[in-house]
Parts: C-alpha cells; structure tokens; sequence
C-alpha cells in the first residue's frame, strides 16, 4: 500500500492504493476515469493508451507506483471547455471508429505523433500506430483521420 | 497479479541491498508486468531501477559505444550519437515493438531478460559487448546462458552495455507480424579480419554462427553464404515457423544484412 499522487488532466489527485495497482486500473477504478479502456490486457492491443509526462504509454503495463509524480493526461482531458480535440473531430468526421473500443487508445497515440510528427506520412501513421488494434475499420479511415487533423493542429 | 512491495532505488548499492530470491529489478517491465499479470512469475518485492540517474544515458569513445542499462529503447534510436557510429544499433531499436513499448522498454532489461527472440541480445553479441554490473564486467559471449537465462547473480544488476563500433554492419529480422519479435533475426557486424552473425529467434538463445562467421570471415559477400545449408535440429519450431523454415530465414536475412552492410 503507498500513496500515489498524480496530476491527470490538470487535476492532482492523491489516493492510497496497493503497489500492485496498474496505472488502467488506478484511472479506471480509482478515480472513475473509464475512457481508458483495458482490452487484451497483455500491452498488445493499445486501448489503455495514455499520455505520462508528454509521451504516450500502455496503462495496463505501468504501474501507478511507477509513475507517481507524473503528469498523465486521458481521453478525458483532451477537450477544452466542451469542445473536443481536432483529432477527435476529425475521429468523429472520417468514420475512423465504428465499435468505439479501440478508439481512446488510438486517439491518444494519434495525439502523441502529431507531437512528435507534425505532417506524419501514410507510411509514418501506419508504423505509429503498430501497437493500436482495430478489428472493425480496417484503419483506413483512421489513417484518414490522423493526416486531417495534421492539418487543424 | 499478486501483491508485492514495490521499492524504488537511489542508487545501485540499495538495489542490490534491496534483492533477495524472491525479489525482481524493475526497469520498463514490458516483459516483467506481463509476465506477472499471467502468473508466469511472482514477486514478494519489486525493485524500480529508473530513478537511478547513472544507469541512463548515451557515451560514445573513439572505439565503443556504452548505453545506461535503464536508457529506453527510444533514447538509442533518435540518439543521432548512435546513429553515427553504429546505424544498425539505433534502427534495432526503432524496430522493437511498437512506439509505446519504445517509450518505456530498456535495453538492460531486454538483455536481463533474454528471451530467445528479442533483439537486443544480437546486438550484444556481434558487436562484441561487454557487460557492466555493479560487480564485474562479462562478455557477452559469456553472458547469455540459455533460454531466459544469464550469468547474473541474485542481487547482480547490469549497469551499462559497452558495444564494440564496427567497420560495417546491420541487422535484419524477419518479425512476428503481431508481437514484433524476431521470428528470425541475423545481425552481420564486421571488424578488422573478423565477422560476426548473431541470430536470435532461431534457438533457445542467441548464438554467434560459426559457419557463416568463417565464410564471411574469409570473403566478405552474401555469395560465400548464398544456399548455405544450416543444422536445423536445433532450431524452435512454433506455431510461427518450423525449424527448417527458420534455417532458411536465417540465411536469407544474414545475406540481407550483408547486403545492406
């Protein structure tokens, strides 16, 4: 048991949680955060992705001791003031999501390329996207999605 | 997953003071969570080595370049260092995983590790790595035992890996289509008068191929090794591969990495 203090979405939160706590079940359980979401939960299929410090990780393969002291944003923490992020807009204009199960992991990867990557070719979002599985869109309009919103940010 | 303590050290010294049998280290743990969460291991402590400062970070000499055990697989491919003295080092580790993986994943973890088709470990031995722990130095031809086996000791922790820069080299793998592991990977590194073939994938453990060695050794083309019929008794066969498959693969990539050299 320890104390984990984190800031998510701007927000700083501290609870008591066992050491074996994964950061997806802290965000989920602790504190009610279920947008990210845990699929196969053996780090393969990317729907617990978040963003800890700047950089995109799986949550259901950290631990929340292991990030204490960090900053982590959520699918949550994407909007500002009720409007949704260009790359959710741009989710939400292309199809890039049919089930939905995926997309929470896909979209914050997706947000953490065009960090990194401002004009991200087809080739580059592919390769990014490795570690995101959809088995619904066929990724095409999800490629899609990514390049329009390299254009809105 | 089962309960633990977690602990996070300050220094390699309280690392080890910290170990015990029922004790792991944790650096990335993109093998260890896992391997927890499925109940293939179970730990009364666990050890987090990242916030020891020494244990990150690049140096390149003259001759060699020493990678922290606790740098992320992220740090070796964009370090435009490693990309100038050894290429073939920085795009192994752009090709592990995927970029969440490479944003936590170490490369003294991958080798602690040595999981018979992970990629670092061919790295280590063709270009002729020495292993630092906080006890002593290990070659790495000395240093893989066996599948998930290594010569450290309980309580022993990898500190750097020191890899030797070579005239010319590369690595091809032949990766699972899902898990990005190397089905086959063959990593070709050239010095003065010696060639080394490093495959991983292939066996239980990385090995360096002794008859693909002497024949690059004596001429340095893919032709010296093209139809080169391999000892596949051996070799895994999986779901993945059969064994003859992966014989095969291993010279078509070794051809591939001496091309590419």
């Amino acid at each position: 048991m320890g104390k984990i203090s984190l800031e998510v979405n701007g927000r700083k939160v501290e609870k008591e949680a066992p050491d074996n706590t994964l950061l997806s079940t802290f965000l989920r359980e602790y504190l009610q955060l279920t947008g990210t979401h845990i699929g196969c939960d053996t780090s393969q299929c990317g729907a617990c992705v978040v963003h800890v410090d700047g950089n995109s990780l799986k949550s259901c393969t950290a631990l929340a001791a292991d990030v204490n002291g960090s900053k982590v944003t959520t699918i949550e923490g994407l909007e500002t003031n009720g409007k949704m992020h260009p790359m959710q807009e741009a989710f939400k204009k292309l199809h890039g999501l049919q089930c939905g199960f995926c997309t929470p992991g896909m979209v914050m990867s997706a947000v953490d390329l065009l960090q990194k990557n401002k004009k991200p070719s087809d080739t580059e979002i592919r390769d990014w996207l490795e570690g995101n599985i959809c088995r619904c869109t066929g990724y095409q309009n999800i490629v899609a999605a990514v390049k329009e919103a390299a254009t809105k940010i | 997953m089962k309960d633990f303590n977690y602990h996070s050290a300050k220094d390699s010294k309280e690392a080890s003071q910290l170990a015990s049998s029922s004790s792991a280290f944790l650096a990335g743990g993109m093998t260890t969570i896992p391997s927890m969460k499925l109940g293939l291991a179970t730990y009364q402590d666990l050890i987090d080595i990242k916030n020891i400062k020494k244990l990150s970070g690049i140096k390149v000499s003259g001759k060699s370049v020493t990678i922290g055990a606790a740098t992320k697989h992220v740090e070796v491919s964009n370090s435009k260092d490693v990309k100038k003295a050894i290429p073939s080092l920085s795009s192994l580790a752009e090709g592990i995983g995927d970029p969440q993986v490479r944003n936590r994943g170490t490369i003294g973890g991958s080798i602690a590790n040595n999981d018979p088709s992970a990629d670092y470990p061919s790295a280590c031995i063709a270009l002729n790595a020495t292993i630092h722990t906080n006890e002593r130095k290990i070659e790495a031809a000395k240093f893989f035992k066996g599948m998930f086996e290594t010569a450290l000791k309980k309580g022993e922790l990898i500190e750097a890996i020191e890899f030797q820069i070579p005239e010319k080299s590369s690595y091809q793998k032949h990766p699972n289509p899902a898990s990005r592991y190397a089905i086959v990977g063959v990593y070709v590194a050239k010095y003065k008068g010696d060639v080394n073939v490093a495959v991983t994938g292939a066996k239980s453990c990385v090995y360096n191929d002794k008859e693909m060695s002497k024949a690059l050794s004596g001429n340095f083309s893919s032709s010296s090794i093209n139809g080169m019929d391999l000892d596949s008794s051996e070799m895994n066969t999986d779901m993945h591969a059969s064994a003859e498959f992966r014989a095969s693969l291993v010279v078509t990539q070794a051809k591939k990495a001496v091309d590419a050299c």
